[in-house]
Parts: structure tokens; sequence; C-alpha cells
């Protein structure tokens, strides 16, 4: 990664410098990390592990160890890629659209990207015992992922089509049209829902309230693709971002082709959007507190805040996920319902505070 | 990965098969829903996924052995309040249902989401999906597996001729039926609108079983309705869920106030059978005694003269 810890734009302003917020920020991944992997309905823990390991190498093992392999390697660690994959992408999707939009309340959300890619698996989920049958087949556990990139993708296009003037995309318009989209996306949602069956309703209701519970291998493996092109992009887009923070014309006169990094933020925001719906449905206020956090905490500078977004981001879901899962135990809370709980107070918090200081 | 697991399942397989002190007979081999041969070594602690699947295990005397169950499993009601209960059927957690530590899982076919029920499977503890087909054949069928699975196939036996005996009994009945009265399923009322039972749901079933039309079948599963729609399929009795028989008069008169059933032969003459839910769509082992209940009410001179309403 080209990222680099520097000294916050105001860093005197802020309680943690660059370095402190990254430095900080890993600390944070890192708990939630090892909360994650030793925190389960079974007691199984982490002192677990090298039994499971050798036994894994040696072949040789009994059902106990067996069910700790289970429990460790099969349950706990696909869940912990995918929640840090759905937690970083999902704060990193809201904090390129921020930078993009010099908005602080925009999100993927907002514009439409995240309706097209809940329409897209919506459909998907419904169809996939009629038409989609032949597609479920070939494509397995990268259906969904694939076709919610693909709604996020298609409303971003559609967006920009309607938004775009003489090859510019204009801000206001860009959020005017994403809005409208956004509402069309979700009432055709909401028209499969309508045609949908009791039980068909019931999934899609829990599907939409966000889980980790379906976690497997292939899932995570499937992620993958997403996850590094997500890697090699977004370091990229750090001085762009940077210099639109001056305005768009500014940031044209420092040499920044604008329309190309829009381009790249957008596409880049529905893979990320897209593939953390398809694994997990809805998961809500990731990818607006945790930004707003990060700048709070260390400034502006994308530098700090792209992947310091992505750091607590990924903290914040696993940590939100082992209350998901332990607080009824042995059923689980939706993790929608969980990060929604956590993050719109904290939230109010957040706006209370920016009201406080304009 | 995979193989590795394999390897050392089988290994510890092996192990097991040469060391253990368990005694073969008490082992059994069987077929479940999904076709999976699947071997059960010790059913002395069950986890039941599934309101059916509880009640089947209770009815043939496993109750004692099941240490959790599912929201769904509403009867016998000791179940939710006695054992574990591993949250909505459809919403599992793998981690969840090992922790209960089951020695067996006996889960419905409805159970999800697939990702976990596929986690459970690969898992050493047997996993036994349970058919979900709303028929007398498909009832005996299910109470089979789940006595063979329990070992207790000798009450399996007698529960199942029940049943056969019972389902015939309400076919004999049926041939007395002339007219089948028209007959609207309502799950509940919500906003103005009704939820019916249309085809490929208990609701149905049960309506069928018990010698009624079920107006609602053209469509399939739990539907809402408009008043028009209800107007259209003029039932001439609306069977609905008895919450509890002190919300009897505020449910009648919340569904008799909507226009649509006002309008129909069933509203005019204020004709609705209120009936326990789990009882009426579990599908477990009272469902001949549930449809002869409801057939007792949709014609109430059957009984004794065989002559119809």
């Amino acid at each position: 990664m080209s990222f680099t810890a520097v000294p916050a734009v105001r860093g005197s302003e802020r309680p943690l410098g660059a370095r402190g917020l990254l430095a900080g920020a890993c600390v944070a991944l890192a708990l939630a990390v090892l909360l994650s992997l030793s925190v389960g309905a079974t007691g199984v823990s982490l002192a677990a592990l090298p039994r499971v390991l050798s036994a894994l190498i040696t072949g040789a093992g009994d059902p106990a160890t067996a069910r700790e392999q289970l429990v460790l390697l099969e349950i706990r660690l696909p869940r912990l890629l995918l929640g840090a994959f759905v937690g970083a992408a999902l704060a990193l999707s809201g904090a390129m659209m921020q930078g993009m939009f010099r908005n602080p309340l925009a999100d993927p959300g907002l514009i439409g990207v995240s309706s097209g890619a809940v329409l897209a698996a919506v459909a998907t989920i419904a169809a996939s015992n009629g038409l989609a049958l032949p597609l479920v087949q070939a494509l397995g556990p990268y259906l969904l992922p694939l076709a919610a990139f693909g709604g996020g993708v298609i409303a971003t296009v559609v967006l920009v089509a309607v938004a775009a003037r003489h090859g510019e995309l204009a801000v206001g318009t860009l959020l005017l049209a994403g809005v409208a989209l956004a509402a069309l996306a979700s009432s055709l949602t909401g028209l499969i829902a309508y045609a949908s069956d009791d039980r068909e309703l019931r999934d899609l209701t829990l599907w939409m309230l966000g889980s980790l519970s379906g976690a497997s291998w292939p899932k995570a493996l499937a992620l993958a693709p997403f996850a590094l092109g997500l890697a090699l992009a977004v370091p990229r887009l750090v001085r762009g971002l940077n210099g639109l923070v001056l305005g768009e014309a500014e940031a044209f006169h420092l040499g920044i082709d604008v329309d190309r990094m829009k381009r790249v933020v957008i596409v880049a925001t529905a893979a990320a959007t897209g593939a953390a719906v398809a694994v997990s449905g809805i998961v809500g206020f990731v990818g607006i507190i945790v930004p707003h956090l990060v700048r709070l905490l260390a400034g502006p500078d994308h530098r700090v805040v792209l992947p310091g977004s992505a750091l607590l981001g990924a903290a914040l879901v696993l940590s939100a996920d082992v209350l998901a899962r332990m607080l009824v135990r042995p059923a689980e809370l939706p993790l929608g319902v969980v990060t929604a709980l956590l993050g719109a107070p904290l939230f109010l918090h957040l706006v209370r505070r920016w009201v406080g200081s304009v | 990965m995979c193989s590795l697991r394999l390897a050392i399942s089988l290994a510890g397989a092996l192990v097991a098969a040469i060391a253990s002190p368990v005694p073969l007979s008490a082992e059994v081999t069987v077929v479940d829903a999904g076709g999976r041969s699947v071997r059960v070594a010790d059913a002395s602690r069950i986890l039941c996924i599934g309101g059916d699947v509880t009640e089947i295990a209770y009815a043939l005397g496993a109750g004692n052995r099941i240490v959790a169950v599912d929201t769904t499993s509403q009867y016998p009601p000791e179940a939710l309040k006695e054992k574990l209960s591993v949250g909505y059927m459809r919403a599992l957690s793998s981690e969840g249902v090992i922790s209960v530590g089951a020695s067996l899982v006996l889960a419905s076919e409805r159970a999800g989401p697939p990702e976990v029920v596929k986690t459970l499977k690969a898992s050493s503890v047997p996993y036994i999906e349970v058919p979900d087909a709303f028929s007398p054949e498909g009832l005996v069928q299910k109470i089979r597996l789940i006595a063979r699975a329990t070992g207790t196939e000798a009450e399996g036996d007698r529960i199942a001729q029940d049943a056969t005996a019972g389902f015939a009994a309400l076919a004999a009945l049926r041939s007395k039926i002339a007219h089948p009265v028209r007959a609207l399923f309502v799950l509940g009322v919500q906003n103005g609108r009704i939820l019916v039972g249309g085809k490929n749901t208990s609701a149905d079933a049960v309506l069928t079983l018990a010698g009624a039309h079920n107006v609602a079948a053209g469509a399939s599963g739990f539907r809402p309705v408009g008043d028009e729609a209800v107007v259209e399929m003029a039932p001439e009795v609306i069977v609905g869920m008895r919450r509890t028989s002190d919300n009897d008069a505020h449910d009648l008169s919340q569904l008799l106030a909507l226009k649509g059933v006002q309008s129909t032969p069933a509203g005019a003459a204020s004709r609705v059978v209120l009936m326990d839910g789990a009882y009426l769509l579990g599908f477990g082992p009272r469902v001949p005694s549930a449809a002869r209940d409801l057939m007792r009410a949709l014609y109430p001179g059957l009984d004794a003269a065989g002559a119809q309403r």
C-alpha cells in the first residue's frame, strides 16, 4: 500500500494526529479480530488453535478437535473475513462518496448505488428457484455479489447518463438524480417483496436486516477479487480527493482529471457496496459514522481518512457482529440492527456537534 | 481443505469404530428428505428445528431427550419454555446450533439460511432433513423418519397408524359432502387488508382435508388481498386463527368491519370459525383431529345423519 502517515492538515485541533489515528485503528482492528475469533456461542476459544492446526497438519484428531476445527476454521474465520471486508468496504464507500460530493452526509445509499445493488440482489434471491436457477448452478456463491455489483454499476451508469452534461458531472444534479434513482430502485424492490409469498417475504426481511451468519469459505473467496480491486484503486484516489476539497475548478488546475477520478470513485463504490450488500444484506450507518469519526479525530486529509475508515469500519462491524451473535445466543440478532443501534445515537451526537459548530 | 477434513473425519470415525464402547445395535442409518444417508449413533440429545418436527418428537415420547428447539416450536407449549431456543428456523446461526451440544439434529427442510444448513451438514453431528409436505402421506413419512432416527419405531408405528386411520375417517366423511362449502382462511388483518392462505400452505391442506373448497387456491402461499378480491372469492365461511379466547370478540369485529368481508356470504351471516393456530396449521400428528374439528364446525350435521348442513 502506498498510504503513508503524515501530520493532519490542522493537526493541532484534532485529538489524535494521523499517526495516532492509524495506530489506534490498527489496535482496534487487531482487538476486534482476536475477539471475533475467540468468542462465540460454543465455548471454543483461541487456546484451541494450536491443537486444531496440529490436527490439520498431522491429519490425526479426536472428535472434540474436529468440532473445534469446524468452529474456528469453517465458521469463525470466514465470518471474520466477511465482516472485515463488509466493514472496510462500507466505510471506504462512505469516505469516497463524502470526498467526491464534498458533502458530509453523502453515502452510497444517498445516490442510489445501494438501492440498485439491493434491487439486483433481491431480484436474484426471488428468482433463484425459477428463472435464475441455471445461473445459480453455474455461478454458485459468485452470483449474488456479481448481481449486486451489476445492480450498483447499472444504477451508477444510469445516474451518470442522466446527470452528465457535456461530459461533466455536476455534483448537485448527481445528488438529485441519485435520490430519484434510489426511490425508483426501492419501489421496484417493494414490488418484488409484494409479489413474494409469506416465507419469501420473511427471508427478504431478514436479509435486509443484515447478517454475517451465512459466512462460508466460498463466499469469502468470492470477495477476494473485489477486495484486491479496491486495494489497488483506492490509494490512487487520495491525491484527487484531497485536491477536490478545494473545489472542482481548483482541482482541475492542480492537474487532476476530475471526471476520470469521479468515474473511478463511482465504480469503486459500486463494487464495494455491491459486494458488501451481497454477502451481508443491509448493514446500516457504517458508511456514514466511520469516516466522520476519522475526520473528527484526525482531520480531513484523505491519506488518513481512507485507510483509517477502512480499518475502523472493519473493527466496528466485527465488534458489532460479536454482539449480534452473543447477546441472544444460541440464536442471533440481525447485524444491521446492532450497527444501527450503536451507530444512530452516535450519529445524532455528531449532527448536534456539527450544527453547533456552524 | 475439504479433502483434509474428510481424511480427518474418516480417521476419527475409524478410531471411534475401533475404540467406541457404544453397542452397534443402537446405530441406525436413515435416508433423509434430501436423499442423504445419515448415520445416527446417539439420539440422547436432540435439537428440533420446525414446529412439526418438535411436535412429532414429543408425540413419540422423545421430549425428555430434546435439548433445544426453534421459535416455531409452539406445541407442546413447554417446548419453548423448558428448552434452549436457537431462534427463528430461517435465521439459524451455525455456531449457535453447534453450541447446544446436540448429538442429533432433526430439522425441517424449511430451515435456513442455506449456508448455515450446509455447514451443519458438514459437521460431525448427524443432521437429518425432515420433509415439508402438506399431505397425509407426507405426515406419515415425517413420523416414520423421526421415529427411526430417535429409536422410537414402535411408538412411531402406532402414531402413524392413528394418523392414517384419522385420514381414512376424514376421507369417508368427505365422501358424504355433496356441496363443499366455499371457505377462506385468514391468517390476519393488517391495515384493512387480509392475509389469506392460498395453495401450497398448510391452511389449504387442512381446508381440503376438512372437505372445504379453498376459494383462495388461485394464489400461492399466504397473500395479502384487498376488499374487491375478497368479494370476488365469495366465501361462505371464514376460517381464522384464535390467538387467545379473550381476543375472539375483538378479532371478529375487526374482520367483520372490513367492507369486502361484509359483502361476502360469510360476512353477511357472520360465519367465522376461529381455531388455535398451532393446532390447525402445525401439520403434526394432530392434523387429522384438527381437520376433523374444522369439518365439524363447517358441517354441523354431518356426523349424525350423514346429511349436509
